[in-house]
């Protein structure tokens, strides 16, 4: 193609005086357009181009609102008001004549008029309401390009709330003979159901009819809804699969007509899409997964040209088949396919060859050591896009043993890099890794102090803030808290010693909060240096008011003795007249805290640092205040969302009118009013504004805080296991002098010859950064001091495990193996200890020199073996090996009874059930939820399939709708072999949908060493928070007028007997928990609650056979999110 | 309460090599200002890569893919988790239909025919998905719409006549 367009710019202006344009092009040059464009190439400077555009609008805008205007006229005028616009300048006066263009024109003109509102209007905008009637009148029309148009501006955007008006007629349009009307029909839905998702769940069967359409066009819009639904609910789509495999099948056996052909291959959107929707379909289902491993297959064998399209459905595939349940043949073809990505020399195939690495990698470590090579060749390309992919990658297996080398190439990148986003995104994946991993007490400040530094001011606010966390509630060790916490105070000194004018103020404000804190554990540390240095912050005239405060809170609790309140005397001094009121207020504090001792002992005391503060987030305490204000005549507090409200509605067009084309009218009460007609209780001057405002969202900040390692991330030091991660970690610091040498003999390194020296420096990088992925296929450069030391971990766990979790061993030869291991290692550590040097600049236990390297050993091939996968097992084909394979883990992946390791506390409760949620050779993991009076929990069970106890399973959650918090005292367990470690977690919303979801990730360090992670999510309807909530008509009253979100629809009421209304709500009652507060004739009111404290208000009305539903809600979207609910239990009732 | 597709194209731009827009299509409701802060930077960031480096780039929390045809840049931002290939075949696809129907199409046909190229391109990406990907099916519908501009001079009750029969 690129070589067919071949005309350039340079040939404008002799070409513009040509009349007579090649092609079928006519080139208005005679028109006002071509005037304006020929005019603007003339100019030379950015203002005359300006002056020229303002004549132009000007000119426009007098004619537009002429009325001689014929719309013949508008329509060129409006093209030219699209340009203006394109070159930047704004022509909103234009806008509403677009809009009337699209109404009054003849279709052609009509044409533009949609096109310029498309153009102008973005979908939130207000005039588009007055499109409403246009559309409808053109969907309507017999001319066919007519309704084309309508419903090509409606599947661009359309208001939400209108669509009830046009549904029925777009419905229609599914059974148009003209597969173009059809077409477009299906993709307006779609538009429909991206934005009103409950305003189109009546049609789902037709959504059905679309994908058997005899057009492949049609056919292929409607994918776009499948995938859509697919991804939100698989399970309710699991009968479809055999149907995608069978559209998949005939499209790769090129079934369709020949124009669906894109350079021979055949419709690649498609096949795509189809590949999207197989992966949602047999992600964590066996028997679904099994129907599409034929034509998985079929599909990477077809795609041999070598065309970047083939390249596209190439790479969809591989990702649909590590995502579905694994086969082995088909993952070893995968992974082949990945390598020719990588391996590729066209840099867009080699950069998506590395976004699939990073993608598998987790699942399969043994790939990243095969591109080893590549990777690190990637990590210093000159493509920042590489590069960054590639730290990725990196990020995915860093484990304990590796993570110094790929956080300094993290670090080296953040120096240079300029762009905001990927430092504030970078930073944090390095403070993750360094809490994750870290080494040792020394390497862990460093590194952090270097985030504060190249993080500055952007990055996330939950890095400092966890950071401190952390060294203020320690870990188990008192000893190691103190450490820390020392090296930290003497790093800071030090720091603020140089120049601390050029650090961060987040940085500062750490700096500051350790130094408050912990500087009085450096004894001979005077108080007054300290002083001193944070004085000198104080003087510094880039420290920003905010860093002050700290600085100042900081002092505030160092100073003491002569010395110290002499300089804190002098702060004093100058802040306490400061204009900033909090600045003054701190320096207030200083003064008095300063000279009173007995009174500071009090306020700051030294040894309760770890006690958690009572915080009354509901502000009880000032209910006297505010109800003395309230009698002196103040206006009663009004939320924000609540005042800016009631401005957009002073300001805003009115919204009301255009209410009645819906098939709402018999909803139309008196508008702002309660609807209870009963109730409206006028005088609420002096109340509460409402509900729920008590507390709802006020929840300390402190509780959303990531406890990203809690206490067990850097519990490095407390356990003999992670002391060999320590010595670990030495391996490739000290890797570049020491590998070439001893270690590595070319015996060893079969698949590498040797090489040159620049080469030679390649490999050793590559040594230390993929270490612990370990596998036979692997340099042994890396693999060897490593995996012997973790034998030796594993040796020592081996006695404890099996007569601890005795019981739990069903199979003989499972015990029988790990003694056979036993006595294997015991016979290597007799012989073949060796002294060790690496580890003395660690402090360590006297039982380090148990977890010594040893020389070679079998064992060491065993265990690495073992993490890496079952099937290699058999590569290796020493005896002893065979014997001490664990017996096969016939009973992974078949569903266990979980229900017996629920918590006893949640014995009378009804829970969901259990369903498995992810699992790996090692874990599985399920869940389910229990509904609690006032809380749900969400209750998460971890089997560990191994024969190895798993010492540390960290578990994270979370989620965009929903607050995650942590029931009892650590989300960190043990997963002893074959036994269950449960974990619970109470959720509240956060942000109402209709389905909430939670994403987990399950890390852990299996005792050889690799780290694994496993990735689930959780899913559950806004059902399962919802609550009654038991409220008085008069109280109903007052909350119906203060809440501010509302919607309402028409449903279809359940009639069982003579009491229809009744009969509904008491379906609605029973399903969705609700609480009716009264019944009057025709109407009925009902209420409910959302965990926590968000309440729903429902009005519903019987009226000519319908029941016209209202709910209303402070919260935004749950009225919404309700209404699907209530849509679906009167649906499936 | 707005749901996400995962797949959805945000936007579309086509800018020359002297960095002036030729075409913008926004997907996603952006503000105007939002809107040209973001070609601004794109057209400064794109116009300063150099020609073999990648054609994918990371903006903000997007993925940029561009290709460049002649003197005109067509730039496309998708999700971060999207399939960045595709996606360049895309702008292909589009630029073959622009080329067909203009017949060896240039950046003039796109100065001067701007509303042309929006039509064709609301013929086959319609709302950020790919509508309808047979190029002989998209030139048919834009010729359709066309023949209306032929008998655009015919008195009225003609023009009601005409359908896509």
């Amino acid at each position: 193609m690129s070589d067919v367009v071949e005309k350039t710019l340079t040939a404008l202006p002799s070409l513009l005086s040509l009349d007579s344009h090649s092609g079928s092009t006519k080139l208005s040059s005679s028109s006002k357009l071509g005037n304006l464009i020929r005019g603007i190439t003339e100019l030379t400077s950015k203002h005359e181009e300006e002056k020229l555009i303002q004549r132009e609008l000007a000119s426009i805008k007098e004619q537009v609102s002429s009325p001689n205007t014929s719309m013949r006229q508008m329509k060129e005028l409006m093209v030219r008001a699209i340009y203006c616009e394109m070159l930047g300048y704004e022509a909103s006066f234009s806008y509403i004549h677009a809009i009337k263009l699209a109404q009054q024109g003849t279709a052609l003109e009509k044409r533009v008029g949609y096109l310029a509102v498309s153009l102008f209007l973005n979908e939130s905008h207000e005039l588009l309401l007055l499109l409403v009637n246009t559309v409808l009148k053109d969907l309507q029309s017999t001319n066919l390009i007519e309704v084309c148009m309508a419903l090509t501006v409606v599947s661009q955007m359309f208001p939400k709330d209108m669509i009830p008006a046009i549904l029925p007629l777009v419905e229609e349009k599914l059974t148009h003979p003209k597969e173009i009307i059809r077409r477009k029909a299906v993709l307006a839905l779609y538009k429909f159901y991206l934005i009103a998702p409950n305003q189109v769940q009546h049609i789902h069967n037709k959504f059905r009819k679309a994908l058997c359409d005899k057009d492949p066009g049609v056919m292929t819009a409607s994918l776009h809804i499948y995938l859509q639904m697919i991804q939100e609910n698989p399970e309710g789509y699991k009968d479809l699969t055999a149907s995608f495999v069978t559209i998949l099948k005939q499209v790769v056996a090129g079934k369709l007509p020949m124009d669906f052909n894109y350079h021979s291959v055949p419709a690649p959107w498609l096949q795509i899409q189809l590949l999207r929707i197989l992966a949602f379909l047999g992600k964590n289902d066996q028997s679904s997964s099994e129907i599409m491993y034929d034509i998985l297959e079929e599909s990477l064998r077809r795609a041999e040209i070598n065309h970047n399209i083939t390249y596209a459905i190439l790479y969809e595939c591989v990702k649909c088949i590590y995502t579905i349940h694994p086969k082995s043949e088909l993952l070893e073809k995968a992974a082949k396919c990945i390598g020719n990505f990588v391996l590729s020399t066209k840099i867009n195939l080699k950069y998506l060859g590395l976004k699939a690495l990073t993608y598998v990698v987790q699942q399969d470590p043994k790939l990243a050591l095969q591109h080893q090579v590549t990777i690190i060749e990637c990590l210093d390309h000159p493509d920042l896009i590489i590069k960054r992919e590639t730290l990725e990658l990196l990020f995915r297996i860093t484990n304990a043993q590796n993570v110094a080398v790929i956080v300094e190439k993290m670090l080296e990148f953040l120096r240079g890099n300029k762009d905001d986003y990927t430092t504030i995104d970078l930073v944090g994946k390095v403070a993750e890794l360094a809490e994750k991993y870290a080494p040792n007490n020394e390497w862990f400040i460093e590194t952090m102090s270097t985030v504060f530094s190249v993080g500055g001011d952007t990055m996330q606010p939950d890095i400092p803030n966890s950071f401190l966390k952390l060294l203020s509630e320690g870990f188990d060790s008192v000893e190691e808290d103190r450490k820390l916490k020392l090296f930290a105070v003497d790093s800071y000194v030090s720091l603020l010693q140089g120049e601390p004018g050029k650090l961060p103020q987040r940085f500062l404000q750490v700096i500051s909060w350790v130094l408050g804190e912990y500087s009085y554990l450096r004894g001979e540390l005077d108080a007054a240096t300290v002083l001193r240095l944070l004085a000198k912050l104080l003087d510094t005239k880039s420290t920003s008011s905010e860093t002050k405060s700290w600085v100042l809170m900081a002092m505030t609790k160092v100073c003491e003795g002569g010395v110290g309140v002499s300089v804190a005397q002098e702060v004093c001094e100058t802040y306490s007249s400061s204009l900033d009121t909090a600045l003054r207020q701190r320096a207030q504090e200083l003064q008095h805290l300063s000279q009173d001792r007995d009174l500071r002992a009090k306020v700051l005391p030294r040894e309760a640092g770890s006690e958690p503060l009572e915080v009354d987030s509901s502000l009880s305490f000032l209910d006297g205040f505010v109800s003395e204000a309230l009698a002196a005549g103040a206006a009663p507090y009004k939320p924000h969302h609540q005042r800016q409200e009631e401005l957009a509605q002073a300001k805003a067009l009115s919204m009301e009118p255009y209410g009645l084309p819906i098939s709402m009218s018999s909803c139309s009460i008196a508008d702002r009013q309660s609807p209870t007609l009963l109730s409206v209780s006028s005088g609420l001057s002096g109340d509460s504004p409402s509900l729920s405002q008590k507390g709802g969202s006020t929840t300390p900040k402190l509780d959303g805080v990531k406890r990203v390692w809690g206490r067990q991330g850097y519990l490095v030091q407390t356990e003999p296991v992670e002391e060999s991660d320590l010595v670990e970690v030495t391996g490739p610091l000290q890797s570049p002098n020491q590998q070439a040498g001893a270690d590595g003999p070319p015996s060893q390194t079969p698949t590498l010859k040797p090489t040159p020296q620049p080469e030679q420096e390649k490999q050793q990088l590559a040594s230390s950064l993929f270490v612990g992925l370990g596998s036979q296929s692997s340099l042994c450069l890396m693999g060897k001091p490593e995996a012997t030391t973790q034998r030796f971990r594993r040796k020592a766990k081996g006695p404890v495990l099996s007569s601890s979790t005795g019981e739990q061993i069903s199979n003989s030869s499972v015990s029988a193996s790990s003694m056979a291991n036993n006595l294997l290692c015991n016979d290597l550590l007799d012989s073949n200890i060796t002294s060790e040097t690496a580890a003395p600049s660690l402090e360590q236990t006297p039982q380090l020199s148990r977890d010594l390297p040893a020389a070679n050993g079998a064992c060491a091939v065993e265990s690495t073996d073992r993490d890496v996968k079952e099937n290699s097992a058999s590569l290796i084909g020493d005896n002893r090996l065979v014997a001490a394979d664990p017996a096969p883990r016939g009973d992974r992946g078949k569903l266990k009874d979980f229900s017996a390791h629920l918590p006893a506390e949640f014995s009378g409760l009804c829970h969901s059930d259990i369903s498995p949620l992810a699992s790996n050779q090692s874990l599985d993991v399920s869940a389910c939820h229990v509904q609690k009076e006032d809380s749900l929990v969400l209750v998460v069970f971890m089997y560990n399939s191994s024969d190895d106890a798993i010492p540390h399973i960290l578990l994270e959650l979370r989620s965009d709708e929903l607050e995650v918090s942590c029931e009892g005292d650590s989300p960190v367990e043990e997963a002893r072999s074959r036994s269950v470690a449960v974990c619970q977690y109470s959720l509240t919303v956060k942000k109402p949908s209709v389905h909430v979801e939670v994403a987990g990730t399950v890390s852990y360090q299996l005792p050889v060493g690799t780290s694994q992670s496993v990735q689930f999510s959780y899913k559950l309807p806004l059902t399962s928070f919802i609550r009654p909530l038991t409220v008085s008509t008069e109280e109903y009253g007052t909350m119906w007028l203060d809440f501010s979100h509302d919607t309402k629809q028409k449903l279809t009421p359940i009639c069982l007997g003579q009491e229809p209304l009744m009969d509904t709500l008491n379906v609605l009652k029973k399903k969705l928990k609700l609480h009716v507060v009264e019944i009057i004739g025709m109407e009925g009111i009902v209420a409910c609650r959302v965990l926590r404290d968000q309440p729903c208000l429902m009005h519903c009305r019987l009226h000519a056979g319908a029941l016209s539903v209202w709910l209303r809600s402070p919260v935004p979207d749950l009225p919404d999110c309700l209404m699907y609910h209530c849509q679906r239990a009167l649906q499936e009732h | 309460m707005y749901m996400q597709s995962i797949h959805l194209m945000q936007f579309m731009l086509l800018f020359s090599r002297q960095g002036k827009l030729r075409l913008q299509k926004w997907y996603v409701p952006l503000s105007d200002k939002e809107r040209k802060k973001i070609s601004r930077d794109l057209v400064q960031t794109i116009l300063a890569r150099k020609p073999k480096m990648c054609s994918f780039l990371e903006w903000r929390d997007l993925k940029i893919v561009y290709k460049r045809y002649a003197s005109l840049y067509f730039c496309c931002a998708v999700e971060d988790q999207d399939n960045e290939l595709i996606t360049l075949e895309i702008i292909h696809r589009y630029v073959e239909l622009l080329d067909k129907y203009f017949g060896s199409v240039c950046e003039l046909d796109i100065i001067f025919n701007f509303e042309k190229a929006y039509f064709i391109l609301d013929e086959f990406l319609l709302g950020g998905e790919a509508q309808e990907t047979s190029k002989k099916n998209v030139l048919k519908a834009i010729e359709q719409a066309d023949l209306l501009q032929e008998e655009a001079e015919a008195p009225r009750s003609v023009l009601e006549e005409i359908g896509l029969t």
